[in-house]
């Protein structure tokens, strides 16, 4: 565990609380989805947790983050409330986008969260234009764009890498390489299986870090911030990780073995940072009790704002095909 | 400012919006392949880099899917760009972008975020550029809930479409037929705007309404010139908006002529001209006399070779065909 971030017992607490409402939040996704409360496709995050943790830590509210469609983490950690979150998989009004949206279409104007985008590699262009706006209109922040290993096989991934080099724009590219788009093992779609070796042709910064470390993550996202924010170049982050869980609801996994998946459940990075603290000695008797039982109320009570929500009205179908104005 | 028309051509009239809305907002500039060291494919933008910068007119590498999509982005997070996509062929590279993000974004978003985005791009055939270089793909954005749609024929909509699509809250893609760029004539410097919700009727008749758009609007007005010296007079409908499309105009005309010809330079099958007729079917179906009838481009791909080329393509001659076959019944 790297130690160049100060990781008090506040900070991991807070490390390990923010991997823990992901994992219980889709937890019980999952569980809601099996009782047809949740419909549709619905991607979980489980065993990528340190990603999204890490990166939003090297992140203010000036900044902006376009996501992926496994992206309840990203949101989550972002700050996005999880009742208005668990309101929008179920399709109420409540819920974040209105319930237009669903699991893969997060946003949220107020946190400049951008997507929750379904389709692979389109979330990069729209990272530039932020990275860019931003950049024009004298902002210092930095734009963090998401975005899985198969997205590298699009030919927009490479537009947009060198477009952001070229124009020198804030843009901090966050690839959560878990080995599969879906089914396909990284291997058998890349010539080039070191992901961020690719930044390197666009003279663009980069490095491989240990996705299953919120420490590790942290470390690289903060330093990588601070020099986008210093020298306006982008900067690329490739976190090697893995997704425990199947790729959606509808998933046989025929593709990948048991045995590899045990190995990589023995790097989970929720019971390793707990690990640590303990040897650490930042984390005391009852409070791993108290950080589960914290998070199963806020998820219960993300789960009763959801049930109480009520569906938009029929007639609001076709508001906001176009808009009114421009909202600030 | 003088008061006197003065005579500009259509590649005149883009250019000097452009300049106008760029001077006028700081949050306006222009990206696109060769907009800037070039000075446009079609010479729209000469000029334009060495009076506003390389901040406000941007080359870009030919990278349509990044940088219109960098263009959404930048809508979103408070700019008001113009995206130029070379000709509309080499929008379907950034297709996805337009479909999937700006033309989704609003409603997905639940109404948080707006694409307050303008794409302007080349379309049509007419200079011998084949197949790749001569599609008419405007009834196929037109088929997009979200996005704003237009067509100007003229000087002065080419002048004045372009403040009123960068006001406008939503993404708005503006065609210019490769055809008018070279057109001249008179702008009157006492419009200083156009809507861009209605059709406009372009010559006023009785017999026939003959509904158009583009670079079809001039063929279709030279049609209707050899139409009255027969003494059938058209009404010559220029859409101008194809989405979202002004029916009211249509069926007002279609009430007074009974007669519609539809002349469309995109293929027949699903195209923007079924789309008017069927309209007309729902609409004003016992106001016509006779059936509608449709002009379009040959359903090939457009060849190289001119005399190919312009047999594939709506004339005066076939315009003029269709309509007096309506408008004169064989005996």
């Amino acid at each position: 565990m790297s130690t160049k971030v100060h990781l008090d017992r506040a900070h991991g607490l807070r490390l390990l609380r923010e991997m823990l409402r992901i994992r219980r939040f889709e937890g019980k996704c999952a569980e809601l989805y099996q009782a047809q409360k949740i419909r549709g496709f619905l991607h979980l995050y489980d065993g990528q947790e340190a990603v999204a943790v890490g990166v939003m830590q090297a992140l203010g509210p000036e900044d902006a983050v376009v996501g992926t469609y496994r992206e309840h983490g990203q949101a989550l950690a972002r700050g996005i409330p999880m009742g208005p979150l668990m309101a929008e998989m179920f399709g109420m009004q409540e819920g974040v986008c209105r319930g237009r949206g669903g699991s893969m279409h997060i946003f949220d104007h107020g946190r400049r969260f951008c997507g929750g985008n379904a389709i692979v590699g389109a979330g990069l262009p729209l990272a530039l234009g932020f990275a860019l706006a931003d950049r024009m209109q004298g902002r210092q922040a930095v734009t963090a764009c998401f975005f899985g290993e198969g997205a590298a096989d699009e030919g927009e991934f490479h537009e947009s890498m060198n477009l952001a080099a070229l124009w020198r724009l804030p843009v901090l590219f966050v690839c959560e390489n878990n080995l599969y788009s879906m089914g396909t093992p990284l291997g058998i779609a890349e010539a080039e299986t070191s992901i961020w070796h690719k930044a390197a042709g666009y003279r663009m910064g980069g490095e491989a870090v240990d996705g299953m470390d919120p420490v590790a993550v942290e470390v690289a996202a903060r330093r990588a911030v601070e020099r986008i924010r210093a020298d306006g170049t982008p900067h690329f982050l490739e976190c090697r990780t893995y997704r425990f869980r199947a790729h959606s609801m509808f998933d046989a996994q025929l593709y990948r073995t048991k045995e590899e998946i045990e190995a990589w459940r023995a790097k989970d990075p929720i019971p390793r940072l707990r690990d640590w603290m303990e040897r650490a000695g930042h984390l005391h008797a009852g409070d791993m009790e108290r950080l589960e039982a914290e998070v199963e109320q806020e998820v219960a009570e993300a789960v009763a704002f959801a049930e109480a929500g009520t569906l938009e009205p029929v007639e609001e179908l076709e508001r906001f095909v176009t808009m009114d104005e421009v909202p600030q | 400012m003088s008061t006197a028309p003065a005579r500009i051509t259509y590649r005149e009239a883009c250019r000097e919006a452009i300049r106008a809305a760029i001077l006028a907002d700081p949050r306006v500039f222009l990206m696109g392949e060769d907009v800037g060291r070039y000075g446009g494919c079609y010479a729209v933008t000469k000029g334009l880099l060495e009076e506003l910068g390389e901040a406000r007119i941007r080359d870009t590498p030919l990278s349509e899917s990044a940088f219109v999509g960098a263009g959404i982005g930048a809508a979103i997070a408070g700019l008001r760009p113009i995206v130029e996509v070379m000709t509309c062929n080499f929008s379907l590279l950034a297709l996805d972008q337009i479909l999937n993000n700006a033309a989704t974004i609003p409603h997905m978003s639940g109404g948080q975020f707006a694409v307050p985005l303008v794409i302007r791009m080349a379309t049509g055939a007419g200079r011998q550029l084949a197949a790749q270089h001569s599609h008419s793909l405007e009834g196929w954005f037109a088929h997009i809930p979200g996005l704003r749609i237009l067509a100007p024929a003229t000087i002065e909509d080419a002048r004045h479409m372009l403040a009123a699509a960068l006001a406008d809250p939503n993404p708005v893609l503006i065609f210019e037929h490769i055809m008018l760029y070279n057109m001249e004539g008179e702008l009157d410097p006492a419009v200083q705007g156009v809507d861009i919700a209605s059709a406009r009727i372009r010559r006023p008749g009785h017999d026939v309404t003959l509904v158009t758009y583009g670079g079809s609007l001039f063929k279709t007005l030279d049609a209707a010139e050899a139409l009255a010296r027969e003494g059938i007079e058209s009404e010559v409908i220029d859409l101008r908006v194809l989405r979202p499309l002004d029916t009211a105009t249509i069926m007002q005309s279609v009430a007074r002529t009974r007669r519609v010809v539809i002349v469309d330079e995109g293929w027949r099958s699903g195209s923007l001209s079924a789309e008017v007729a069927m309209r007309i079917m729902e609409e004003a179906f016992f106001e016509l006399d006779a059936p509608i009838r449709r002009v379009c481009s040959r359903e090939v791909p457009i060849p190289y070779a001119a005399h190919l080329e312009q047999a594939a393509l709506p004339q005066p001659g076939s315009i003029a065909e269709a309509a007096r076959g309506l408008a004169r019944p064989a005996p």
